[in-house]
């Protein structure tokens, strides 16, 4: 257990000490969009009726920055140490493949969580939030910055160069983040692109946490959880797979 | 005695590159230990498979008698290894590294231990610098402590003199003799023959994945079986007996090639009996270096 316990501080360390970069950038970022957001469209779109428009995109950010920075955490640890080569310090270590996984994946979720309450306490400066949900906001969370944690661990060690990692960023992550009902409810998008939001685990992932909050949602969230606990354990198993194979770790 | 590193007829192939093919060794506890060959040799592919970084191909490789795959953690417990490459967590300092890197051994606590690597390696005053602040000669010294956190019994250095000033090299020298005459055995690979010559017990040589030679380092040079003895002489020309001893001259200088220094006096004696007066006279041994060369220009 020491070896993982001491993996884990190590990552969580690693990003606390640069948290202007890791921790209070996203949390700026996201209270950006909601003033710009908020401000243009607050008296104007009603997506639940008794929800403001603010009150509506609050979960949907703090789900977003919870994604964007599990998935940033382990993917960026990963993919620097490779580059810069002390990857070898933990992989000489008689570290299993699950201490090794378990140490990223919870370092990831730890920081993804910990911007989301950043994003979700300074949103309470703007808008009137209510907790509807308590366990349905923890469930969707913890679900959600683990799978993108684990998205992260397997971009990390597939990644060669950090163009690649770009690219899994801006063509993959953003995409699916910002393509899920963030901004929105799916049901004001045309036919089409409401059947291709439910192919996206995103939208499940931020519908089933915003009915946390406002006890109002696209889908139930037993039907988000149905989709997203398979999709997220489905992730993990991919994670260790891939670990247990030495896949580019240990070629 | 169960050997400290036995290798047993390892393979590597990457696609179409057949980086081993068929090594085996046997390296014995206390042993101070070179592995040579020039680049793509196959010595750093040895070392990761020996570490864990890389996965073989077939074969086998144990550490004190783990094998590095399937009792891996037992395995690297006993091992420690410098790598070639200087590389650095730039997020922290020495002591965070090396508490870190005790961590990742089940280590709790061992600051003791860390302090006094610290000490040994001259890297006391660095102890709260960060690692991007130090030296390239320093960042090789915190290499060595981290590679010795948790007091493995078999290390390993992967080049570990590459780039550094003569004064760290000999100080490291010193210290990792030290831990050899306290048990450690050491596997070293460098491109310094010198200080393969200096330091090792037995000398391996690897060319194209395969282990050409095998031998003490003693038996190596005399092996090679190439003393020269060059004299300077007050003649134009030799005795016909002595002539057809002759290796090689150049101007007044005489080359004979002598198996044994005991060959030496009957020639003197043979030059004084012919009259000729010796000028000058010098003793060239064949160092390590001419071994490799001659050993790599052979087919394999």
């Amino acid at each position: 257990m020491t070896g993982f316990r001491t993996l884990f501080v190590k990552e969580i360390i690693r990003f606390w000490k640069v948290a202007f970069q890791t921790v209070m950038a996203p949390v700026l970022t996201a209270l950006l969009y909601l003033l710009i957001f908020a401000h243009v469209l607050d008296e104007h779109v009603e997506v639940y009726p008794g929800v403001s428009y603010t009150a509506f995109l609050m979960p949907g950010l703090v789900m977003m920055s919870v994604l964007q920075n599990a998935f940033a955490n382990s993917s960026s640890s990963l993919i620097q140490s490779k580059i810069t080569g002390n990857i070898v310090f933990v992989l000489l270590p008689p570290l299993s493949y699950l201490e090794f996984f378990a140490a990223y994946l919870l370092a990831a979720m730890a920081r993804g969580l910990m911007v989301g309450l950043g994003v979700l306490l300074a949103g309470f400066l703007f808008t009137d939030l209510t907790l509807a949900h308590p366990g349905w906001i923890l469930v969707f969370a913890v679900l959600s910055s683990a799978a993108f944690a684990c998205i992260g661990i397997m971009a990390g060690i597939w990644a060669d160069k950090f163009d690649h990692m770009a690219g899994i960023q801006n063509f993959v992550i953003v995409p699916l983040t910002f393509l899920s009902g963030v901004f929105y409810s799916i049901h004001s998008l045309p036919a089409f692109w409401q059947t291709v939001s439910h192919y996206n685990p995103v939208f499940y992932m931020i519908d089933g946490f915003r009915h946390g909050f406002h006890d109002v949602s696209d889908v139930s969230p037993v039907h988000a959880l149905a989709v997203i606990l398979p999709v997220t354990l489905v992730l993990c198993a991919l994670s260790l797979q891939m670990l247990r194979s030495g896949y580019k770790l240990r070629p | 005695m169960t050997p400290a590193v036995r290798v047993s007829g390892l393979e590597k192939r990457y696609g179409s590159v057949h980086a081993l093919r068929g090594v085996d060794l046997d390296i014995q506890p206390g042993e101070f230990f070179a592995l040579l060959g020039p680049n793509g040799a196959g010595k750093t592919t040895l070392i990761s498979i020996l570490a864990g970084l890389t996965r073989a191909t077939s074969g086998q490789v144990q550490v004190m008698g783990h094998d590095v795959v399937r009792d891996y953690r037992a395995a690297r417990v006993k091992l420690g290894v410098v790598p070639q490459e200087l590389v650095f967590d730039p997020f922290f300092t020495v002591r965070e590294t090396l508490r870190f890197q005790s961590g990742y051994f089940g280590l709790g606590r061992n600051d003791d231990w860390i302090d006094e690597l610290l000490d040994n390696l001259g890297l006391t005053g660095k102890a709260d610098a960060n690692m991007r602040r130090l030296s390239g000669g320093m960042k090789r010294r915190v290499l060595v402590a981290q590679a010795l956190v948790h007091k493995p019994p078999v290390i390993v250095l992967d080049e570990p003199t590459a780039g550094v000033d003569v004064e760290l090299r000999q100080s490291l020298w010193a210290f990792i003799r030290r831990l050899n005459r306290e048990g450690h055995t050491i596997l070293l690979t460098t491109h310094y023959l010198d200080e393969a010559e200096a330091l090792c017990h037995r000398v391996a040589m690897l060319k194209e994945g395969r282990v050409v030679a095998l031998d003490r380092t003693e038996a190596l040079l005399d092996n090679a079986d190439e003393r020269m003895l060059e004299l300077r002489l007050e003649t134009d020309e030799l005795p016909p007996a002595l002539a057809a001893r002759l290796s090689g001259r150049a101007g007044d200088v005489y080359r004979f090639a002598l198996r044994d220094f005991a060959e030496a006096e009957p020639l003197l004696g043979s030059l004084r009996e012919a009259g000729i007066r010796i000028l000058d006279m010098s003793v060239r041994q064949t160092d390590l270096e001419e071994v490799f060369i001659r050993i790599m220009a052979k087919g394999t």
